[in-house]
């Protein structure tokens, strides 16, 4: 069979007229100093370096020592590179009376903002789950309600929530900061697995039931394994929100508790003493580094659980 | 004995009715086809037989139980979906033996009920793959083989066969009919597919607007449609209708369509006919003759305007009576476009609906 199938092929191969061989063949030639490419990478690449340009501020100027500072150009690379103010910025910072730097904040903020993560999207997910595919009576107007919340500015809320906390006797602490971190995932949470929950093929659901699954067997054994896109940009709004959260943070905790947000900010604003521009740019940095990780190592988790999650069943 | 029983059954979304009163009876063992067009309730009735469906009036029997308000899981039925609706996280095998783990059934079991499921649907050799990594007429072997394993008395099937190609769909239509065969179970089919409708059934209800047209094995519904929409809805190219009004004249009957006088004496309903009557006559492709007329039988002259050659089979498309007409004949017949014929109609497998009820006469 195949010497036939290999002869018949040369047989057409030569009896093909002397016009269908010349001319253009093989793969398309590309220009790659195109006009069109020099636009387009031209634009990109001045447009990055506008946006780098306060990082790379920022992170010079806190590599220099306060001298060098008050020269004044803050464009310049450090002559000499000092990472004092790095320490100073984690450890030796004043906010108060307390003085020892960001550390502080930083644990608070990782215990504001684990529980808050894991407990707003475990509710969120169910309560997506349940409404994309348990449809029960009322499933609707709750929807509706909940999305509303997700209009309402937080400052109207923000009075009656402290006195929530207060007669629940949880004003002041972690505790209640979660709690409201938690609520007011909520909203924008549910919708995203709504959608994603609804977005799957509904017949899965049904061949569960079928099966004989009930509602947290088929969560657990069928929804959540196909779910892992979805969590993780999840888990990305509810880190970096959490985490850059300022307002309840100040409003809704003790000191002792404040978020680094909160405590960033008061060793940037503090009026005492000199200002040194070189801690405050290592502290922001610091506290901008948590959200900044999660975009890079979820980022290509995401783009993974993505392509896992395409493959159709 | 009846296996599924559906009685005075109603369904409404709000204000919209899906199903209206809807009664039907399976008998045990029986392959029962529902047929319509999308939106006809035929896949919202057999979500509900599955449970899967509140339904908001009626009761349903299986097997002489009322599980009008039972689980899906507890109704003895078995599902199989159009979109295969496979786990895509779980091997073939785990796919399979989901729902026994679930109903908490001993493993030894288990692994019989599989192995035997996958030695009937011939799929050992993929036990250990992922949906993913399957062909579409593999998984739906597989998604008929979940049902199997549940050893169950009634199969329901919703469309499975529309998402694969023309091929592997005739293939498979075989393999579900031999299966039927072979495991004797009271089948529910939901197609829009005629063809399948038409092999697979043994009986055929044709469902239109959530109301069974017409409940009857699939010779008769092609024979002897009830009313104009089965009648148009079973065949390819569809029947052949034909407005006009009923005469008389030396003791025969005529339906007069324009300057075309029909003779419908032969019709075996002719008795029903009443003179001055506005009816539908219908004839199918294939009960047209073309140049065939036995002596004596009164013949028209018609142009052929298009000849759609497809192998087996040559249909003629041609203008008589004032409208588009298409005739089936012998494919090594051959007529090219401007060719007159002569058209002569067996009335003895025509049909004629009256026009104002649109039932049949």
């Amino acid at each position: 069979m195949d010497s036939i199938a290999d002869n018949n092929m040369v047989v057409g191969y030569e009896t093909a007229p002397a016009s269908l061989m010349a001319g253009a063949r093989g793969r398309k030639p590309r220009r790659t100093l195109s006009r069109r490419n020099i636009i387009v990478y031209g634009t990109l690449t001045l447009v990055a370096l506008y946006y780098l340009l306060p990082l790379y501020v920022m992170i010079v100027t806190s590599l220099k020592g306060m001298p060098e500072i008050r020269v004044g150009n803050i464009f310049a690379p450090p002559l000499e590179i000092t990472f004092e103010p790095w320490v100073k910025a984690w450890s030796e910072a004043c906010t108060g009376l307390n003085c020892d730097g960001l550390s502080r904040g930083f644990w608070n903020s990782v215990r504001i903002t684990v529980p808050s993560v894991i407990i707003s999207i475990a509710i969120a997910s169910v309560n997506g789950y349940a409404l994309a595919n348990w449809r029960f009576k009322g499933a609707d107007l709750f929807f509706t309600i909940l999305i509303v919340g997700a209009f309402i500015p937080y400052q109207v809320m923000i009075y009656p929530i402290v006195i929530v906390l207060r007669e629940l006797g949880v004003y002041g602490t972690l505790t209640g900061l979660i709690i409201v971190h938690t609520i007011f995932g909520m909203p924008i949470l549910t919708l995203l697995f709504r959608n994603y929950f609804a977005g799957l093929p509904e017949e899965l659901f049904k061949a569960a039931r079928v099966d004989g699954a009930g509602f947290w067997t088929i969560y657990f054994k069928i929804m959540l394994p196909m779910s892992l896109p979805i969590f993780v940009v999840a888990m990305i709004l509810q880190v970096t929100g959490i985490w850059n959260d300022f307002l309840f943070g100040v409003v809704f905790t003790r000191p002792e508790y404040y978020p680094m947000t909160v405590q960033l900010n008061n060793i940037v604003n503090s009026v005492q003493g000199v200002k040194e521009y070189n801690v405050n740019m290592a502290a922001t940095i610091l506290t901008g580094l948590v959200p900044l990780t999660v975009y890079f190592v979820s980022g290509r988790l995401f783009v993974r659980g993505i392509a896992a999650g395409a493959v159709k069943g | 004995m009846t296996s599924v029983s559906v009685r005075d059954l109603s369904l409404n979304f709000g204000a919209v009715t899906v199903l209206d009163r809807l009664n039907l009876d399976i008998d045990h063992g029986e392959f029962l086809v529902l047929l319509g067009s999308s939106g006809c309730g035929k896949s919202t009735l057999l979500n509900c037989i599955a449970g899967l469906l509140d339904v908001s009036d009626g009761q349903i029997f299986i097997k002489d139980r009322n599980v009008t308000w039972e689980e899906p899981k507890d109704r003895g039925i078995g599902m199989v979906f159009q979109s295969y609706a496979l786990y895509p996280q779980m091997t073939v095998e785990k796919n399979l033996s989901f729902g026994l783990k679930v109903a908490k059934i001993p493993p030894a079991e288990i692994d019989r009920r599989v192995a035997r499921a996958a030695e009937i649907l011939q799929i050992q050799p993929l036990l250990k793959r992922k949906p993913s990594e399957l062909s579409g007429g593999q998984r739906q072997r597989v998604a008929i083989g979940r049902a199997l394993v549940r050893d169950v008395d009634v199969f329901l099937f919703d469309e499975p066969l529309s998402n694969l190609d023309a091929k592997l769909r005739s293939e498979l239509r075989v393999e579900i009919k031999r299966l039927h065969q072979s495991l004797k179970n009271t089948m529910i089919y939901v197609t829009h597919d005629q063809i399948e409708a038409l092999t697979l059934a043994d009986r055929i209800a044709v469902m239109k607007s959530g109301v069974i047209q017409q409940l009857a094995d699939p010779m008769t519904i092609y024979n002897a449609p009830e009313n104009l929409f089965v009648a148009g809805f079973i065949g390819s190219p569809s029947m052949n209708f034909f407005r006009g009004e009923v005469e008389t004249k030396d003791g025969r009957s005529f339906v007069r369509v324009g300057g075309v006088a029909f003779d419908v004496t032969d019709y075996p309903g002719q008795a029903k006919l009443r003179t001055g009557q506005k009816v539908v006559l219908g004839l199918r492709p294939e009960h047209v003759k073309v140049d065939e007329a036995r002596d004596g039988e009164a013949t028209h002259q018609a142009v052929v305007d298009i000849e759609e050659p497809m192998g087996a089979d040559n249909l003629l498309w041609l203008t008589f009576a004032g409208q588009s007409m298409s005739v089936r004949i012998a494919g090594q017949r051959r007529y090219p476009p401007g060719s007159t014929v002569r058209l002569s109609f067996d009335m003895g497998v025509a049909s004629i609906f009256d026009a104002g009820s649109e039932n049949r006469l």
